[in-house]
């Protein structure tokens, strides 16, 4: 069985963001991770690894510094890294990175590709679906829980008040939800490997049947207009009225004032 | 010279302070007040290898080396010096001279148990007479001709592990022998596993700080163990003792720097949060001129441990290689530094510094032991000097 799992590295949320000058993101300045619904995935693979001895890749694309997410993969036990880089795919959005991400997978043999729902940065929870829409792969989105029998997947796809047991032919595309594990540590013995591993790099040229109009930020119909940083808000006023009658009238008459009501 | 860390040792940094703030860390508090030994947590630690880390892969461990080692003793020691000594007495203590004294047949029979925590080591020589004057040990062990077996009787203290523990090192006199004219005690090292008959253990003790590591009296009476448990050559313990000491001492150095840098930063953050005068205490230079020396301190003792661990390493290719200099002042220097780092940060945090729920007061009470154990502070000076006056 052959696990083909799709990671991205994200801004860390306890660093700092920084943008360019063309609204996307800087990520060469920010500090990064593994994205946690993409690891959850992976932590499913690896599963799969342990029960059926899968062979796990761990793909991505993005900048030369990315190959540390699939080290970090390899670490945890993945078999092989691919990172996917160069500069005419930069500034992609969720149509040139599917596109992309498609274009690498179909030099590769797989059962079951996995990614994560979405990305912590971006969350358009896409890019998933759309691989397998180029892929011409059936989707299964939500994975909260993931089982495999015979050629078949069960998956149990969660929604915010239910859930869907749905069964899907492999090959197949899942897309896991950070609650679907509790991924593994890296151990201290894989990272010694995973820094000796050899990270297989794929440019433009591998990518296979994609067409260069869908590619990086001209292949991206979506224009960033304006992007910033999260506004810090102010102290606030803190008061302490005596009744709840009188907190209601200061919040109705402060509500009034800006018009709000 | 480059005192950059490799990108294997950022990984490991990453992989020990992620586990320690996740695993470690929210148990600290309660390990210490109920002094219980971290069960759970060792598990999994052993799990993920840190159990076995320069152990190599063909016995069950990681393959790592003795900084990767020093830095997962550093990174649980920063929220918790108990787990910080278990991982160092197993690894320096027991791994260490079964790694490097063991027989093939001894190395395949403990070390891949060893190696991924299935199994605690401790190790046993200090005595009630016998604590700094390691040549004062009264435990002997006679070998049983008929039997083929060692009978050791006697008792040894302060065993960290002690009851959790499940392979022992036991130094032991096994004679007497003449050197340069005078009666010596031959001294012998033996490994020893929990449930030998006549192997039982004393009293726990009620310690100061480390409290939740499991320290225990070990006796031994008319206990009989296979001839093939002898460790290293007959009479050679003492040696096999002294240079078991030398390794743990960068790990119980490791354990030390974590405990400052833990204190530190711990401190860091509160001086920012708390206000006094109107201001936070981080804006008034007496805190920022402490902080400064304790920072510059922390720095210093890192180096001196990453230093000394990096020797050890050299040893381990080439067994010509001496660290003993070096392990002494990583220790001498990081116990007394982390003995000044956390009592100045629990005076930065005034009178909060001097309560339970406050971990500072912990990192105190933990910094104590690390002048004492594997070496006092005085015994560092002792090999330092014999070295330099030669």
């Amino acid at each position: 069985m052959k696990v083909v799992v799709c990671v991205k590295q994200v801004p860390d949320t306890k660093g700092g963001v920084s943008f360019n000058p063309d609204g996307t993101l800087n990520r060469a300045a920010m500090l990064a991770i593994m994205n946690p619904d993409d690891k959850a995935g992976l932590e499913a693979a690896l599963r799969l690894k342990d029960e059926y001895g899968a062979e796990v890749t761990v793909l991505t694309m993005g900048l030369p510094k990315a190959a540390d997410v699939l080290r970090e993969a390899i670490a945890m036990g993945a078999d092989k890294g691919i990172l996917v880089t160069d500069r005419v795919l930069g500034g992609a959005d969720t149509w040139a990175t599917s596109t992309t991400i498609a274009g690498a997978i179909r030099n590769l043999e797989y059962d079951l590709i996995i990614t994560g729902r979405q990305a912590i940065d971006g969350d358009t929870a896409q890019v998933g679906p759309q691989i397998a829409e180029h892929l011409g792969l059936p989707v299964i989105s939500y994975t909260q829980e993931l089982k495999i029998d015979g050629d078949k997947v069960i998956v149990k796809r969660q929604y915010d008040d239910r859930y869907h047991m749905i069964e899907a032919k492999m090959p197949c595309l899942v897309t896991a939800l950070a609650e679907l594990n509790e991924p593994r540590y890296m151990t201290p013995g894989g990272i010694f490997d995973a820094c000796k591993a050899e990270i297989t790099t794929w440019g433009r040229a591998d990518l296979k049947d994609v067409d260069d109009s869908n590619l990086g930020l001209k292949g991206s119909p979506t224009k960033i207009a304006k992007a910033s940083d999260k506004v810090r808000k102010g102290a606030g006023t803190k008061v302490t009225p005596d009744s709840p009658e009188e907190a209601a009238q200061y919040i109705t008459d402060r509500l009034l004032e800006k018009h709000v009501i | 010279m480059d005192f950059t860390l490799s990108k294997e040792h950022e990984m490991a940094r990453q992989l020990f302070a992620e586990f320690a703030e996740k695993e470690v860390a929210p148990m600290a508090q309660e390990v210490d007040e109920t002094e219980t030994f971290p069960k759970e947590n060792v598990e999994k630690m052993g799990k993920y290898g840190f159990m076995g880390i320069p152990v190599p892969k063909e016995y069950g461990g990681q393959g790592c080396d003795i900084l990767t080692y020093a830095m997962c003793v550093e990174e649980m020691s920063k929220v918790c010096g108990t787990t910080g000594v278990i991982v160092s007495a197993h690894t320096s203590l027991c791994v260490d001279p079964i790694l490097t004294y063991g027989t093939e047949e001894q190395k395949a029979k403990y070390l891949p148990d060893l190696a991924s925590g299935k199994k605690i080591g401790a190790f046993g020589l200090t005595e009630p007479g016998a604590g700094t004057d390691a040549q004062g040990q009264q435990t002997k062990a006679v070998l049983d001709e008929a039997t083929n077996e060692w009978v050791l009787n006697g008792s040894k203290c302060f065993i960290t592990n002690g009851k959790e523990a499940d392979i022992y090192i036991v130094i032991a006199v096994t004679g007497k022998i003449e050197k340069r004219g005078k009666m010596m005690k031959e001294i012998s090292s033996f490994i020893v596993e929990k449930g030998t008959p006549g192997f039982t253990f004393g009293t726990k003790e009620n310690k100061m700080g480390i409290r939740g590591s499991s320290t225990y009296e070990l006796i031994f009476t008319d206990c009989r163990i296979p001839a093939e448990n002898l460790l290293g050559q007959k009479g050679k313990g003492f040696n096999i003792a002294m240079h078991t000491l030398d390794g743990g001492r960068i790990g119980i150095a490791a354990q030390a720097l974590g405990l400052a840098e833990g204190a530190l930063e711990k401190t860091v953050a509160y001086v920012k949060e708390r206000k006094q005068f109107g201001r936070s205490i981080a804006a008034f230079q007496n805190t920022q001129f402490v902080l400064a020396d304790l920072a510059t301190k922390v720095e210093a003792a890192k180096l001196l441990v990453y230093k000394a661990a990096m020797k050890k390493q050299e040893y381990v290719t080439n067994n010509k290689v001496s660290y003993s200099v070096e392990a002494a002042m990583a220790k001498l220097a990081a116990a007394e530094i982390a003995m000044e780092v956390t009592t100045k940060c629990v005076q930065l945090h005034g009178g909060y510094g001097y309560i339970r729920e406050y971990d500072v007061e912990r990192m105190m009470r933990d910094a104590k032991i690390t002048e004492i154990y594997e070496g006092t502070s005085e015994v560092q000076r002792m090999v330092i000097s014999a070295a330099l006056l030669k």
